[in-house]
């Protein structure tokens, strides 16, 4: 019988989870323990609207203290899981409490890649993955600080746009001759690196961080080439990696993520695991993807949940992805490798258009930019393996889901 | 503060004190409503905390700008008064306003 379930990770799985495991009936006891000191709460404003102090620290959380309360969640906050014992069924804390269970669902996330080129330990180097990251950042806003942005991806590229809106001359730094390269199409970096130069972000592609120097904290950053560029702010965006340790050191096979079946199971039959630190099949695309995404942690949580009470569920969903930069949206939905064409719905100096990936007449993926209707008829026909008409695709007068 | 009602879907009416400058995503997911589940944290991506608002109720809220339009256009059984939640701020002109919860989102 399962009387104790214990969640690790207080991120968008682990929340959903407890949420899930209450509303479908577990009346057992139920623990979910995060290293952070506030209630579980939403990611995707910290690079956005809580960067720039639109959004208060109390629309953050996904549930009031009540919810826990009243729903019997005992909410462990400040507390780190530092040794799992399989064996035992048992997990240790930093203080030393030992917390027994029967289920455990591990969300452990996912932990910023850092830099490891000299100067990179200097005070003012920023990361950005949690509520505590904010505030040093926030301290350096101020009109005409040098902010400079390692990284041209999605944090990169958000908290680029956040920085210009609070009065910060930014510069970008990307290594790859595009942004934001391994996620989306070239038209669609092209149109970003223009809104970028337009709102007067100084990008700067195809150029590798080489050392960070200063007297103390960060003033300068030297790329490759030479070039120096002064710094007020650091601002790292170079990828994560997941989070493992807990995992690995207790003998769960990990490969890039915890290795986790359709169920969520890991190699632990009492164990799941749930989110960005997992290695999962996609049953839609037919292989294995570690993805950083809301949507998955939100579904595989809802899984996991599931089947640790005994209810068998697969977990077989297309993911979805968005940014926000200045008042543009990018929606994005499907996976686009694989692809044999691709089609250009529109033009992107209407600021409104979308790239859909196609092989043969199969929609794999769409990158919608301020175009909702192709990305949400996308996540309909990608799902459903919805052969295409790829001549009526190509004309944006055509509804996506008509161009069948 | 206004009062907003929430009709859940399985019939339950639930009758709920929001405050003033938040969602009415905010207001339903903060109080446990049945149904909005909000899944993108009200970045409008998600479509799901569409809700069916009472016809009456429409010209008080905020206008249904073109991304949200696209985004409804393909939720679950969109009708001539369906919202994203997560994009009408609450007012002191909304209270009494009328919500009903659709069976399922997406």
């Amino acid at each position: 019988m399962i009387s104790t379930i214990l969640i690790i990770g207080g991120g968008q799985a682990g929340a959903q989870a407890v949420d899930t495991l209450r509303r479908e009936g577990f009346g057992g006891r139920l623990v979910l323990i995060s290293e952070e000191n506030e209630l579980p709460y939403q990611r995707p404003p910290l690079s956005k609207k809580f960067l720039s102090r639109e959004l208060g620290v109390d629309r953050l959380p996904f549930r009031h203290q009540s919810f826990y309360d009243e729903h019997r969640i005992d909410l462990k906050l400040g507390a780190r899981a530092v040794r799992l014992d399989p064996a035992a069924h048992q997990v240790e804390l930093a203080d030393g409490e030992m917390l027994n269970y029967d289920r455990l669902l591990l969300c452990l996330g996912a932990t910023s890649r850092r830099l490891t080129c000299p100067g990179a330990e200097l005070a003012g180097v920023h990361y950005l993955r949690g509520i505590a990251d904010v505030a040093p950042i926030q301290a350096g806003f101020r009109p005409g600080a040098r902010a400079l942005i390692i990284g041209g991806g999605y944090i990169g590229l958000e908290t680029a746009a956040t920085c210009r809106k609070m009065g910060c001359e930014v510069t970008v730094l990307e290594m790859a001759d595009r942004v934001m390269n391994r996620v989306v199409a070239p038209s669609v970096s092209q149109f970003f690196a223009l809104e970028h130069r337009t709102q007067g972000v100084n990008l700067i592609c195809d150029t590798r961080v080489v050392r960070l120097e200063g007297q103390g904290k960060v003033e300068r950053v030297v790329c490759a080439d030479g070039t120096s560029h002064t710094a007020d702010l650091v601002i790292v965006g170079v990828g994560a990696v997941a989070t493992t340790e807990l995992a690995n050191d207790a003998g769960l096979a990990c490969d890039n993520g915890i290795v986790v079946d359709e169920y969520c199971r890991t190699s632990d039959a009492a164990i799941y695991a749930a989110g960005d630190c997992t290695n999962h099949p996609s049953l839609r695309f037919g292989r294995r993807v570690r993805l950083e995404s809301v949507d998955n942690a939100y579904e595989q949580a809802k899984t996991a949940a599931l089947n640790m009470l005994e209810r068998p569920t697969t977990h077989d969903r297309v993911p979805w992805f968005w940014s926000d930069q200045y008042d543009n949206k990018l929606l994005i939905v499907g996976l686009s490798q694989d692809y044999d064409s691709q089609v250009l719905r529109g033009d992107p100096a209407t600021r409104s258009f979308s790239v859909c990936y196609l092989k043969g007449r199969e929609l794999l993926a769409v990158e919608a930019v301020n175009h909702s209707k192709d990305y949400m008829a996308a996540r309909k026909l990608i799902a459903e393996r919805t052969p295409l008409n790829v001549e009526k695709m190509a004309d944006p007068q055509i509804g996506l889901k008509e161009a069948v | 503060m206004p009062k907003i009602v929430f009709n859940e879907p399985d019939g339950r009416r639930r009758e709920i004190d929001a405050p003033i400058g938040v969602t009415l995503m905010e207001v339903a997911r903060q109080n446990d409503v049945d149904g909005v589940v909000a899944e993108c944290g009200g970045a409008c991506a998600c479509a799901t905390c569409h809700v069916y608002i009472e016809p009456s109720w429409l010209p008080k809220l905020d206008p249904c700008e073109e991304m949200e339009e696209g985004m409804l256009e393909n939720a679950w059984e969109p009708r001539a008064n369906s919202r994203l939640s997560c994009q009408i701020h609450i007012t002191a002109d909304l209270d009494g306003l009328q919500v009903t919860v659709p069976q399922r989102q997406g």
